[in-house]
């Protein structure tokens, strides 16, 4: 990863018919009785996922509305992509895993099939296998099969359920916040999720508390020919603070699926969340057949005084990316951070950044966008940096690298600026490497194999996101990203 | 402890290495000198496994536990566990990894591979700090990624000092006097001085003789298009020094 070589050395490209990357794990399939909803999309199916969870009349006016306006829209297509024509109306926009028996909830009423898949994942959902210090709700397809700590979190006024139970129980809360971040009009398919979104997590974290342990969600989408549309909606009152954890998985599949994400967070005054991904829903084969689309609406507002929202993201999966967490820097003193390693293999195609819009004053940002490309996939970084005129003496400094492993790749930055406000200070810097072969021989003659020699320079490179993840999330990053690059190079 | 024997590699059908033979015993000094072109830089990295190369006859024999092992087969890194180390004529950088981690990584794996035990950073932060004093290295190398941004002096340090730490049994130096002022070749060769013992073995690889007044040889070797011309004592390198490479014919 040499920039330009200075000196003469025999900076030889890595041979093509070497690169083939890592296999995937969590490829298989769950056999399970699923309700099904029938394919297409029309106002009928809309009114069904609604009438599924018993939601206010409200929400179904609102989800109607989103639709009308979706039917209006068009796909976007800026985005540095090639994919063909997503068919709307060939897909299911309600799969769920059938009760044993229709009962007041709980997970011993969910398919035992199910939970052994969560088990084969690695996220105990019961609550007597749960994971200490990480509260887990487990999404499968179209809806959430279980929550752990949900009690001990009551305690703290802590409210953590999926986003269909907190409908039912705490429906002021929801209307309050939901949309206010991204509004159904905002895009294409945030519009789309806005009309059939299904389930994801709600986070309500009250005034001056402190989530003592992690919050997390689990996605597996499960079904074949079926959507996954999740909403997330996670607020911070004045002082509170909350880190959250997300992570997808899915079959191996030849066809594509689409999975259509909008997440919102809200922190008031002094407030802070930190929302980390570790995506790596199934993104192909080698010859790019298969994997999921992955089109999300990610977007913080530091809606209070020196509140902030850091975003921290490992992108390994999906065929196609397309996410852009934001921070809405409203409240004076606000700060928005977005740490990012979007790792592309075989024909992947990621297009995903960051927004950071400067609104309050003296509001900081920091952007941290590490791309690495192999095999004939293409990494793009897209990031937009906005400095209100209202915004005095706002702050950004981004830095974003990318490295290519092979000859076959891309890797391309589209960083945009935009400042209304000459108070501003901004810096950005950029930088493209290669891993190379001489890099490899180099560890290698002082005695480290050539897995050992690429997570060297892998986790170098990646270091400063890294080190913004929770603890035993790096560790499982670091894995994903040296199980993802075997046999990619040498 | 090396036994090279009708070593001959060739490269999109050009022979580089034309059949050497070169014998070397533990505790001995070799040099290598050469017009540019030889084949020394080739020599060197194939014995130290450069996966570029590839002998189209004869063997490299190294002692492994006593048996001498044609190391032609091995992985470089599994000849690096063996004690053999090839200090680089272009060390190569390493952006964001530090030069402590990386050579502790390098140290710790080499331990495993004998089944020693490996040091925690604490202990192993002293022991490359002592090392890095003996080479009048500054403490800011210590956290620097690997070669990024050190001059050509500073690299070849950096190579001296990860041979000081990784202590090998044979130390290939290739061109390592090339770009060095003479105090920091004085500082170079120091180093190799410090670290001979009877126990091990070097193979100097340079294009002038200045080097050889610090690091004296027991045998000198004029590689000449691809081929050992002539193998003589340390007054060897003096003599090309005065009389250039002209006047040795090949074999």
């Amino acid at each position: 990863m040499d920039k330009e070589p200075l000196e003469k050395t025999s900076q030889q490209p890595l041979e093509k018919d070497k690169l083939s990357s890592g296999e995937y794990k969590y490829g298989f399939y769950t056999s399970v009785d699923a309700d099904l909803a029938p394919k297409g999309l029309n106002e009928e199916i809309v009114r069904l996922i609604s009438g599924k969870k018993g939601e206010p009349g409200w929400m179904l006016a609102w989800r109607l509305k989103a639709f009308r306006h979706w039917q209006t829209m068009t796909e976007p297509h800026w985005a540095n992509f090639q994919y063909d024509p997503v068919d709307y109306q060939g897909i299911h926009y309600y799969s769920a895993p059938k009760k044993k028996a229709d009962g007041p909830g709980g997970l011993e009423e969910v398919d035992p099939e199910v939970v052994r898949a969560f088990d084969r994942l690695g996220i105990p959902v019961s609550e007597q296998k749960r994971l200490s210090g990480v509260a887990v709700d487990a999404v499968f397809d179209s809806i959430s099969v279980g929550t752990t700590h949900q009690n001990e979190l009551a305690k703290y006024g802590i409210i953590f359920c999926p986003i269909s139970e907190a409908l039912q129980k705490h429906p002021g809360l929801v209307k309050k916040y939901l949309g206010s971040v991204v509004p159904y009009t905002d895009n294409f398919f945030a519009a789309l999720n806005s009309a059939v979104f299904t389930d994801g997590s709600f986070c309500f974290i009250p005034k001056g508390v402190r989530c003592p342990i992690e919050l997390s969600t689990y996605f597996r989408i499960n079904a074949a020919q079926t959507g996954q549309f999740e909403r997330t909606l996670i607020i911070a009152e004045e002082g509170a603070y909350v880190s959250y954890l997300e992570g997808c998985t899915a079959p191996m599949r030849d066809e594509n699926q689409l999975h259509a994400a909008v997440v919102e967070l809200i922190a008031l005054d002094n407030a802070e969340i930190k929302y980390s991904t570790v995506q790596n829903w199934y993104s192909g084969d080698k010859d790019g057949k298969g994997g999921i689309y992955n089109f999300v609406t990610k977007r913080g507002q530091c809606r209070g005084n020196n509140s902030k929202i850091s975003w921290t993201q490992v992108e390994a999966g999906s065929a196609i990316t397309w996410k852009y967490p934001a921070v809405i820097l409203q409240g004076d003193d606000s700060t928005g951070e977005f740490y990012s390693v979007a790792l592309t293999n075989h024909r992947m195609q990621a297009d995903t950044g960051t927004k950071m819009i400067h609104a309050g004053k003296r509001t900081r940002s920091t952007i941290i966008s590490k791309g690495i490309s192999t095999d004939q996939s293409n990494n793009t970084y897209r990031g937009l940096v906005k400095i209100l005129p209202s915004a005095e003496q706002a702050r950004n400094f981004s830095r974003c690298d990318s490295m290519l492993v092979g000859n076959q790749c891309s890797a391309n930055t589209f960083p945009y600026i935009e400042v209304d406000n000459r108070s501003a200070t901004l810096e950005h810097e950029a930088s493209t490497s290669k891993i190379n072969a001489d890099q490899i021989f180099y560890l290698q003659s002082r005695g480290l194999d050539t897995e050992a020699a690429i997570s060297l320079i892998i986790n170098g490179f990646c270091k400063e996101v890294f080190q913004e993840l929770p603890m035993e999330f790096a560790v499982e990053a670091v894995k994903l990203l040296e199980l993802k690059l075997e046999g990619s190079v040498g | 402890m090396l036994e090279i024997k009708d070593l001959t590699i060739s490269m999109n059908g050009v022979e580089i290495l034309k059949g050497i033979n070169l014998s070397v015993k533990q505790g001995e000094v070799h040099a290598i000198m050469g017009p540019n072109g030889s084949g020394k830089s080739t020599l060197a990295k194939i014995i130290a496994g450069h996966p570029d190369y590839t002998a189209t006859r004869g063997e490299i024999l190294f002692n492994i536990n006593g048996k001498m092992v044609n190391i032609l087969g091995l992985a470089p890194e599994d000849r690096a566990r063996e004690g053999v180390f090839l200090a680089f004529q272009y060390p190569v950088e390493i952006p964001g990894v530090s030069n402590a981690i990386f050579l502790r990584a390098a140290f710790n794996e080499i331990c495993r591979y004998h089944g020693a035990a490996e040091m925690d950073p604490l202990d192993f932060d002293a022991f490359l700090r002592e090392k890095m004093a003996r080479l009048s290295m500054d403490e800011k190398y210590v956290n620097r990624p690997v070669n990024v941004d050190f001059s050509g002096g500073e690299k070849k340090r950096n190579e001296i000092l990860q041979m000081a730490i990784l202590n090998p049994r044979l130390a290939v130096l290739d061109e390592t006097d090339s770009g060095l002022d003479v105090d920091s070749m004085r500082v170079v060769a120091d180093g190799v001085n410090r670290l001979k013992s009877g126990n091990n073995a070097f193979i100097v690889i340079t294009h002038y003789q200045r080097l050889l007044n610090y690091i004296v040889p027991d045998v000198v070797h004029i590689l000449k298009d691809g081929r050992i011309v002539r193998t003589a004592g340390r007054e060897l390198a003096l003599e090309v020094e005065n009389k250039g490479y002209d006047w040795l014919k090949q074999g």
